[in-house]
């Protein structure tokens, strides 16, 4: 988990907030809150997640229990790839 | 078509030099290289270049009255030249030439400043006036061509482009910092304001007098939605705007040499090659661009007009790289930074109508701002219909509807476009609510400001400026003719028609003419019920009513798809392009100044790694890149000898007093 994470942080910090900062974002921040992703940012991070983590994201699970932390984020990685192992 | 240029002295006589008006036309020729021509004596100096379109052999410019007490230097077209000179010549004036360069000349003479509210054109002009000691420069309605101006130690500078004026030493090339607060917000700049300091643009529809030292700048003409009327029926109203296409696209056919037509794949284009192929004797000559990528292509809407209408037609392929490798060139043209690639395959595509052979072509431009053919105007309503009705069971569907040619569409995750479309409206007055989601989305881009610019616009508001466009009016239109009023001021003059439009055609000496802003036609639109502009989501109502017979099904039904081309990636195709490399560079982002280069270096990272999907990245990209070429190229290694070719081999000296 912590991992994924770091990952995650690194891909928002560099990719979204144009920031070097470790500091610019914790991982509780909630993205629509703090205006830190709008509409298209996410679709990014869904790009990405998918790529990264090699995961598929359908489109009724847009939705920001989901997507809006890096928290949240995280979270709903590892019960994809959980649920995939099971497959 | 052609360029202008002259320099005006305010106060009294004092030497005009030969030399900087032959490097200010020069600098132009772009505009006009069928040959130059000038006048001056102590208090005034017109330059002209020239493309020659109408009287071939007797155009020549500056052009003078019967006694030489008023002379014009001219660049563009009075359509109705022939009507309005029968009637000069019924009131006693003696003509020399056929050109309606002449017809300025005898018309100002007879009605004075007046005289533009008789033509029907596409212009920019400057007019010396000895009897009154004036000079008067003026622009069309919607500004189709383009006017600076700027004053220098006592005198007036003006030119159909800004780095005419430049080719003067004395005139200060620097960034004006506000200017680009306004173009990373509106996509524009506000005028009189340019990109560059202390050189203002005329606006569109409004003319300026020189007199005594002192330059009064008058509007002439605006849009006026208020007499909005539902008197006839439908198909009167359908009826009578065909009736005003057939006759503004005959007019605009009026040229010595030959005339081609621009097809798009979309209804406005093929609307007006469909009229030339049904109501004129001209030969159907057609030209297009299509893209390699096919999320911007329209080519299979282009065949079927090809098809339909049987025209001679020619095509150029834009690949990403064709784009960015031509980039610069783009900006040496728009002379203002753009926030994307959109004019590049324009630039690419007047190249291709040159290489043939020609110097005229119609276009569709006008129709979706004067008939609400932009996606804005639907999100518009329903962004009042669902603030009205916010538990509307139709909503998830709406939202759908509004994008259906995206890919990354911002309404794809219904969760987050809800904050896309409930805008905060509580800053802005209701006159500015169609464009607010937009301006709001691009200042984001002001993100990559530097510290120093931010401080420096720290107070500054360019909403003033931008109600100063506007006309007090626009506040009693209804909803829909509010937002095409606004549209129409702002991004149609000061972007669409000179980035998108003058420039991009001028670059390769190729002059666009467009039908759909015939004054006529767009006055009449302003007076049509707004339901038959856009009826329910259906853009351009009236005007798929009034031509149904002459499109083919598919071009009617289709759904608008905006003309757009691809952004940052055109720079990255096949590796980083060496010059977009050295724009990014430390070095000359800090020369510049404008961005910040730690965020900027971000950036550029992250569209060369290809990961850059939305607009707002997009935007930033092409943004910045365009600011650091225009830097680059009109304030470090801007020299105007050096771009000036002394053995200018066509040139008339008309008089030199």
């Amino acid at each position: 988990m912590e991992q994924i994470k770091k990952t995650l942080k690194k891909f928002i910090l560099e990719n979204i907030l144009f920031d070097d900062n470790d500091n610019a974002l914790d991982y509780d921040d909630s993205f629509l809150e703090k205006g830190i992703i709008d509409s298209t940012g996410v679709l990014e991070v869904v790009n990405f997640i998918e790529e990264e983590f090699e995961i598929s994201v359908e489109d009724e699970e847009l939705v920001p229990e989901n997507l809006d932390s890096v928290n949240n984020l995280a979270r709903f990685i590892h019960s994809k790839k959980g649920n995939t192992s099971q497959v | 078509m052609c360029g202008i240029a002259g320099i005006f002295n305010l106060y009294d006589e004092k030497e005009i030099s030969m030399d900087t008006l032959r490097k200010m036309t020069a600098i132009i020729r772009h505009r006009g290289p069928d040959g130059f021509g000038f006048y001056k004596d102590k208090r005034a100096g017109l330059a002209h270049a020239r493309l020659s379109i109408i009287d071939l052999d007797g155009g020549w410019q500056p052009m003078h009255n019967e006694d030489k007490t008023i002379w014009i230097t001219f660049n563009g077209e009075i359509f109705n030249y022939i009507e309005l000179r029968e009637g000069l010549i019924s009131k006693g004036h003696r003509f020399h030439t056929k050109s309606d360069t002449e017809v300025i000349v005898h018309s100002y003479e007879e009605y004075g400043t007046d005289c533009l509210k008789y033509f029907n054109g596409q212009f920019a002009f400057a007019i010396w006036d000895k009897n009154k000691d004036m000079l008067f420069i003026a622009r069309d309605r919607v500004g189709i061509r383009p006017l600076f101006y700027t004053s220098v130690n006592g005198s007036i500078l003006f030119a159909s482009e800004i780095k005419s004026l430049f080719a003067d030493e004395r005139v200060r090339r620097e960034i004006d910092h506000r200017a680009l607060d306004q173009i990373f917000t509106f996509w524009m700049n506000i005028p009189p304001r340019t990109a560059f300091k202390d050189i203002m643009e005329l606006p569109a529809g409004h003319y300026m007098t020189v007199k005594n030292g002192d330059c009064r700048v008058m509007q002439y003409w605006d849009l006026d939605f208020t007499a909005c009327d539902s008197i006839k029926s439908e198909e009167e109203y359908a009826e009578e705007l065909r009736e005003l296409l057939i006759s503004s696209t005959r007019l605009r056919l009026r040229a010595d040499v030959s005339v081609g037509a621009y097809l798009s794949g979309g209804i406005d284009s093929s609307v007006i090659t469909a009229l030339i192929k049904k109501y004129t004797n001209n030969p159907l000559r057609t030209f297009s661009v299509a893209f390699h990528d096919e999320a911007y292509d329209e080519s299979i809407y282009q065949k079927h007009m090809i098809e339909y209408l049987n025209t001679d037609h020619s095509e150029i392929r834009c690949s990403y790289s064709d784009i960015g490798s031509i980039f610069p060139d783009v900006i040496w043209h728009t002379e203002m930074p753009v926030l994307r690639t959109a004019p590049a395959p324009l630039y690419l595509l007047s190249k291709l109508v040159r290489e043939n052979g020609y110097k005229v072509v119609l276009t569709g431009e006008g129709a979706d701002e004067i008939l609400a053919g932009y996606d804005i105007f639907k999100e518009t309503k329903v962004r009042r219909f669902l603030e009205k009705n916010p538990a509307s069971i139709c909503r998830p569907l709406i939202l759908k509807k509004l994008y259906p040619y995206l890919e990354n569409s911002p309404t794809k995750s219904l969760h987050y476009s809800k904050a896309f479309f409930d805008v905060d409206m509580s800053n802005y007055p209701d006159r500015y609510y169609s464009h607010v989601p937009r301006w709001d989305l691009t200042s984001k881009i002001k993100f990559f400001f530097s510290d120093n610019i931010r401080d420096e616009l720290n107070g500054y508001n360019k909403f003033d400026e931008l109600s100063s466009l506007l006309s007090n009016n626009m506040d009693s239109f209804d909803h829909l003719s509010k937002a095409q009023y606004l549209e129409i001021r702002t991004l149609l003059s000061n972007y669409l028609l000179s980035s998108q439009g003058d420039r991009m055609a001028m670059g390769n000496s190729v002059e666009g003419r467009y039908p759909f802003l015939d004054y006529r036609v767009i006055e009449f639109c302003c007076k049509l019920p707004p339901n038959l502009r856009m009826r329910t989501l259906t853009e351009k109502y009236i005007l798929k009513k009034s031509m149904n017979d002459l499109l083919p099904e598919s071009i009617i039904a289709r759904t608008k798809q905006p003309y757009m081309a691809p952004d940052s990636r055109s720079f990255f195709a096949g590796g980083t392009l060496d010059y977009v490399g050295e724009m990014f560079s430390e070095n000359a982002l800090k020369r510049c100044g404008c961005f910040d280069v730690r965020k900027t270096k971000m950036i550029f990272e992250k569209c060369r790694k290809g990961l850059t999907i939305g607009f707002k990245d997009n935007m930033a990209f092409v943004g910045i890149l365009s600011t650091q070429i225009l830097y680059d190229l009109f304030v470090e290694r801007f020299k105007a000898d050096s771009l000036y070719d002394k053995n200018i081999s066509n040139e008339r000296i008309m008089e030199v007093a």
